[in-house]
C-alpha cells in the first residue's frame, strides 16, 4: 500500500495546514497533551542523571569531531564491515539508494520485504519505488504499520501514529486486519497486529533496517527498537539490508555509551530502548548489505551555518517540546522529518517547496535546550529565514514593508511622527474601521489601548518640569 | 567517478573544522551502593522481573517454576544447570521453526544497573533470533556481573570479528496506540532476569 | 551609577507607563537615569523576520546612540538579547560593539546581577502569574528553565517574591511560549492565538489575578486575546509592579 502524497508541500504552506489542524481545537489540545507528556518524561529522565548536561556536551563534540573526518571514518567503517562479511554500497542520492535496494531484492527474486523504522527510507520514498516494481513492503514498527495501512506518511519520527486516536486505529484495523468492529483497546489491537506481522516476518526473505549508529572501529551497525522488529526482521529472513546516512558513523564502540544514554531518554523518556542491537556482519548463512547514502548531506556539511544539524540522532525531542509542533501535528510540515529539525533540513533540500517551514516557529528556543547533541536549532531557523529571503523565494510585499520600516525607523523625526500617527489612529478611528479586514492582528485579538503621549514625550515633560 | 569516490570527495571538500575527540573519560556520576537492588528497580521499570538464585539447584528450580507458571510446552535452554529444555537450537536447521517456542532461557554476559539492560552476545547460539521469537524470555546473568552504567558496559563489549550482541531491557513493548503501553509487541511478552551465583 | 534607558519602540509609543516605571525603579535604586533621545528601534522585528540587511542600519544607529554609556538598561528581554546575541552578524567588527554588548542589560538582570538587589522593599498583595518570555529566559538566561536539569534560579521571580504579600502562582507549564514570536503572530495566526489562549487558561487555572513578565510584546499578545474573550486578568510589566510596590 503506497503512501499518500498529501503532505508533500505543494501550494499551501505550513500556516494553512496548521490552521486546518488547529480548527479542531479539541483534537489539537489532545495531540498537544499527548506530546507534552512525552516531553515531561524526558525531563524526569534527564533530572536523574547529574551528568546530563556533560553528556550532551560530549555528544555534540563527538559528532563535531567525526564530521570533520567523515570520509576517513566511513572508509574505516567500510573496511571493518567488509572484513566481517558485510557488503557495503554507496548511493549519491535517493534514487540511487532505491535502485540499489531494489537491485539486491530483484537479483534474488525477493518480492516481500519487512522493514523496521528508517527515516532515511522515508526521505528516499523507498516504499513507493519498490511497490511500483512489484515488491510488497511491510512496515513492521506498529506505528509505521498503522500509517502504512492508512495510506499516510508518519507524523513524527519516533511516534509515527501519534496523531491517531485509538478509535480511528480500531476502525482502520477492522477494515484492514479484520479486528472486531468498534474495538479500540490498544492491547487487543496490538495483539492482532502481532499475529499479522509475525506472518510477514516468517514469510519474508529480506529485512531492511535503518541504522541509529555505525561504528567505524568495528564496522558495526546499532539499531534501537522497543518492539524487537529490527531483530525479528533480520534473524528470520536471510538477507539484511541496512540504510544509513553518511552522518550516522561514530568513531568507537565506547562512544556509543554517550549516545545510548541520551537517545531513549530524549526520545520517549525511557532509560534505554528494549533492544539495542549490534550487527557485525551477516548472520550465519545470511547476507548483510549496508547502503551508505549522501542525498544532500555532503552539501549540508559544507555549510558552516547548518552543518551542526548533521549531529541529529533522530530522537524527536525537539518535536515533543515544540509548542507549535504539538498543536499543529507533523503533517503540517509536509516533509519526511517534521518539527524544528525538519524545518532546518527541508529548505536545504527544496527552498521553494519548504519556504514556510522556518517561519513555522516562534523562535522560543526550547528545542535547543532539549536537543541531546546541542544543535542550535532556533538559531539555524533564523539563518534559514535570512537565506530564504535573500534567495528567489523572498517575499515581495513583506520586503517592501521592511524597507519602509527601516526607512522610518532610521530617522528620529519620521519615527516620532509615525508613532503619533499610530496613536491617533488607535485612539480615534471608529472600531468598524480599525477592526476591518486589513487588521490581521485584530481578527482574534484586541489592539492595545493607545496612550495620548509616548514615553519620550512624557519623559521630556518630566525633565522640563524638573529642570 | 563512481558514487563512492564522489561522496568521499564531497565530504572531504566540505572542510568541516577539525575538533578533537574528547580525551578525558566521560563523567559518570552514578555509582550505586547496592547494585543488585538498583538493578531490580531498573528491570521492573522496563517491565521485567528480577529473581535471585544462589546455587545451581535454586536456578533449576526457578526455571522449572517459570515453565510451570507460563505453561511452556516448547522450551529452549542454553544455560547449563538451568534445566534441559526440549528444543535444541543446534538440531534445528531453519530459524523459522522457532516460531512457537514458549520460553527461551539464555545466558546473559552482564547486567547494567542504570537501565536494567542485559548484554546478550549470541556467538554461542546457533540461531540468534531465538531471543526475539520466543513468547517468553529468561536471561541468566552471573551475580557478580553487574556494571553501573553504559560506559562501564561498553568496556566489556568486543567485536573483533563478525558477531551479534544486544542490550535487552525487559520484554518487547510498544506505546504506538495513544501512548498506551502494551507489553509484547513482536517479541517476548515477559522477560525474567535470573541473577545467579 | 549612570544608566541610559533603552526603551523598545513599541513601549515608547504604546506603553509609556512601562518606560516611566523602569526609570522610577532605577532611580529609587540610586541610579541617575538618562534617556538618549536619538534612539528609535533595535531592529529586532526585521532581523527575526529574516531581513538582516534592513536591521543592520538600525543596529549601527544603536551603537552610535548608546556608545560610551556605562550601563544601558532595557525593560525587554528580547530587545536586550537582540543587542547582546544578534548584533555580531549585523555590526561585524565595529570597535564600539564589545563594550556596549557588555554594558547592555535587561532590567531584572541589572537589578539582581549589577545592583545586587536581593530584596525589593515594597508591598504588592496580589496573586501574580509570571510569564517567562522566551528570549529573556533562554537567550539571556534570566532563569534556569524547565528543559535543563541545572541548579534552579530565576532573577525575575526573585524580585517579585521579595515583595510583601505577592504570591506567585504555580503554573502547569511555567515556561511555555505565549505564541507572539514577532511576525509569527500574524503569519501563523491560528496556532499563535491557540498558544496564547492556552497560556491564559493556565494562569486562570492557577488562580492568577495579574499576569506579568519582562516583555510587553508577550503581554500585549496575551492581553489582546484576554480582552477579546472578556477575561478578567490584569497584565502588567514587572517594572510596573516593582514601581508601584516601591511607592
Amino acid at each position: 500500500m503506497s503512501r499518500g502524497r498529501g503532505s508533500a508541500g505543494g501550494t499551501t504552506g505550513h500556516a494553512e495546514r496548521a490552521a486546518a489542524f488547529v480548527a479542531d481545537e479539541d483534537r489539537a489540545h489532545w495531540h498537544d497533551g499527548a506530546l507534552w507528556v512525552v516531553r515531561r518524561k524526558r525531563d524526569l529522565m534527564a533530572a536523574e542523571l547529574p551528568e546530563w548536561e556533560a553528556l550532551r556536551e560530549r555528544a555534540a563534540r563527538i559528532k563535531a569531531h567525526t564530521r570533520a573526518r567523515l570520509a576517513e571514518y566511513l572508509e574505516q567503517f567500510e573496511g571493518e564491515a567488509t572484513a566481517r562479511g558485510a557488503r557495503v554500497h554507496w548511493a549519491r542520492d535517493a534514487e540511487e539508494h532505491n535502485r540499489i535496494v531494489h537491485g539486491i531484492l530483484a537479483e534474488r527474486g525477493i518480492s516481500l520485504l519487512v522493514k523496521s523504522k528508517s527515516m532515511l527510507t522515508e526521505e528516499c520514498h523507498l516504499n513507493a519505488w519498490l511497490e511500483a516494481r512489484g515488491v510488497e513492503v511491510v512496515d513492521t514498527d506498529l506505528g509505521e504499520r498503522i500509517v502504512q495501512l492508512a495510506g499516510e506518511p508518519p507524523s513524527h519520527i519516533v511516534l509515527p501514529a501519534i496523531h491517531k486516536r485509538r478509535e480511528e486505529i480500531g476502525e482502520l484495523f477492522h477494515r484492514t486486519l479484520g479486528t472486531e468492529a468498534g474495538a479500540s483497546d490498544p492491547g487487543y489491537l496490538t495483539g492482532v497486529a502481532r499475529r499479522h506481522l509475525r506472518e510477514k516476518f516468517l514469510a519474508a526473505r529480506a529485512g531492511l533496517t535503518g541504522v541509529n549508529f555505525a561504528v567505524a572501529e568495528t564496522g558495526g551497525l546499532v539499531v534501537c527498537t522497543n518492539e524487537g522488529n529490527a531483530d525479528m526482521g533480520t534473524s528470520l529472513p536471510a538477507v539484511h539490508l541496512a540504510s544509513m546516512g553518511v552522518e550516522k558513523v561514530v568513531p568507537r564502540l565506547e562512544d556509543l555509551s554517550v549516545f545510548v544514554r541520551l537517545l531513549a531518554r530524549s526520545a520517549t523518556g525511557q532509560p534505554i530502548t528494549t533492544y539495542t542491537s549490534h550487527f557485525h556482519g551477516p548472520r550465519p548463512g545470511g547476507e548483510l548489505h549496508v547502503v551508505i547514502v549522501d542525498n544532500g548531506r555532503s552539501r549540508l556539511l559544507a555549510e558552516p551555518a547548518f552543518r551542526d544539524a548533521l549531529a541529529c540522532i533522530r530522537c524527536g525531542a525537539c518535536m515533543n517540546t515544540c509548542p507549535v509542533f504539538r498543536r499543529t501535528g507533523g503533517h503540517s510540515y509536509g516533509f519526511a522529518i517534521p518539527g524544528p529539525i525538519g524545518a532546518v533540513l527541508a529548505p536545504g533540500r527544496d527552498p521553494r517547496a519548504h519556504l514556510s517551514l522556518p517561519f513555522a516557529s516562534s523562535l522560543c528556543g526550547s528545542c535547543d535546550d532539549v536537543c541531546p547533541v546541542k544543535i542550535p536549532l532556533h538559531e539555524e531557523l533564523l539563518e534559514r529565514r535570512r537565506q530564504l529571503l535573500a534567495g528567489p523565494g523572498g517575499r515581495g510585499a513583506k520586503r517592501l514593508a521592511m524597507r519602509l520600516a527601516r526607512f522610518v525607523l532610521g530617522s528620529r523625526a519620521l519615527y516620532e511622527a509615525a508613532g503619533r500617527g499610530v496613536r491617533l489612529l488607535l485612539r480615534h478611528a471608529p472600531r468598524r474601521l480599525l477592526y476591518s479586514r486589513w487588521n490581521r492582528w485584530g481578527r482574534q485579538r484586541e489592539l492595545p489601548a493607545a496612550p495620548e503621549k509616548s514615553f519620550r514625550q512624557a519623559w521630556r515633560d518630566r525633565e522640563r518640569g524638573r529642570g | 567517478m563512481g558514487s563512492r569516490a564522489e561522496i568521499l570527495s564531497a565530504l572531504r571538500a566540505a572542510r568541516a573544522p577539525a575538533e578533537p575527540l574528547p580525551a578525558d573519560p566521560p563523567v559518570a556520576a552514578l555509582r550505586y551502593p547496592d547494585p543488585v537492588s538498583r538493578l531490580g528497580e531498573a528491570i521492573r521499570a522496563v517491565g521485567g522481573t528480577l529473581l535471585r538464585t544462589a546455587v545451581a539447584a535454586d536456578l533449576a528450580r526457578e526455571v522449572a517454576g517459570l515453565i510451570d507458571r507460563l505453561q511452556a510446552r516448547r522450551v529452549v535452554c542454553e544455560v547449563p544447570g538451568a534445566g534441559e529444555g526440549n528444543v535444541r537450537l543446534a538440531e534445528i536447521a531453519d530459524p523459522h521453526a522457532l516460531d512457537g517456542v514458549d520460553l527461551a532461557v539464555l545466558p546473559g554476559a552482564f547486567a547494567v544497573a542504570e537501565n536494567g539492560a542485559v548484554w546478550l552476545p549470541t556467538g554461542g547460539l546457533t540461531h540468534r533470533g531465538v531471543f526475539v521469537i520466543a513468547e517468553h524470555l529468561a536471561l541468566v546473568v552471573p551475580a557478580e556481573a553487574i556494571v553501573n552504567d553504559m560506559h562501564e558496559a561498553y568496556r566489556r563489549v568486543r567485536f573483533d570479528g563478525p558477531g551479534f550482541g544486544v542490550f535487552l531491557a525487559g520484554p518487547s513493548k510498544t506505546a504506538d496506540i495513544e501512548q498506551a503501553l502494551v507489553i509484547g509487541a513482536h517479541g517476548p511478552r515477559s522477560c525474567t532476569v535470573l541473577l545467579h551465583g | 551609577m549612570k544608566v541610559a534607558l533603552f526603551i523598545p519602540c513599541y513601549v515608547d509609543q504604546l506603553h509609556p507607563a512601562v518606560g516611566l516605571a523602569t526609570a522610577r525603579v532605577l532611580e529609587r535604586m540610586g541610579c541617575e537615569v538618562v534617556f538618549p533621545e536619538d534612539q528609535t528601534c533595535c531592529g529586532q522585528p526585521m532581523a527575526n523576520a529574516g531581513f538582516a540587511e534592513d536591521a543592520a542600519p538600525l543596529a549601527r544607529r544603536f551603537l552610535k546612540v548608546f556608545h560610551g554609556h556605562e550601563a544601558v538598561v532595557c525593560p525587554s528581554g528580547s530587545c536586550t538579547s537582540m543587542v547582546r546575541n544578534h548584533y555580531r552578524g549585523l555590526v561585524g567588527d565595529d570597535p564600539r560593539y564589545p563594550a556596549l554588548r557588555a554594558a547592555t542589560y535587561e532590567l531584572c538582570e541589572f537589578l539582581v546581577d549589577v545592583l545586587r538587589v536581593g530584596r525589593v522593599r515594597g508591598r504588592y498583595p496580589r496573586r501574580v502569574g509570571l510569564h517567562q518570555s522566551c528570549h529573556g529566559l533562554r537567550e539571556l538566561r534570566l532563569g534556569s528553565g524547565t528543559e535543563r536539569p541545572v541548579a534552579a534560579f530565576d532573577k525575575v521571580a526573585l524580585l517579585l517574591r521579595s515583595l510583601d504579600g505577592l504570591e506567585l502562582v504555580s503554573l502547569s507549564r511555567p515556561d511555555e511560549c505565549c505564541g507572539f514570536g514577532g511576525t509569527f503572530a500574524v503569519a501563523e495566526e491560528a496556532v499563535s492565538c491557540l498558544m496564547g489562549r492556552d497560556r491564559i487558561a493556565d494562569h486562570l487555572r492557577a488562580g492568577a489575578e495579574e499576569v506579568t513578565g519582562t516583555d510587553v510584546s508577550c503581554l500585549m499578545h496575551l492581553e489582546g486575546l484576554a480582552r477579546r474573550a472578556g477575561t478578567r486578568l490584569v497584565f502588567r510589566h514587572v517594572a510596573e509592579i516593582l514601581a508601584e510596590a516601591m511607592g
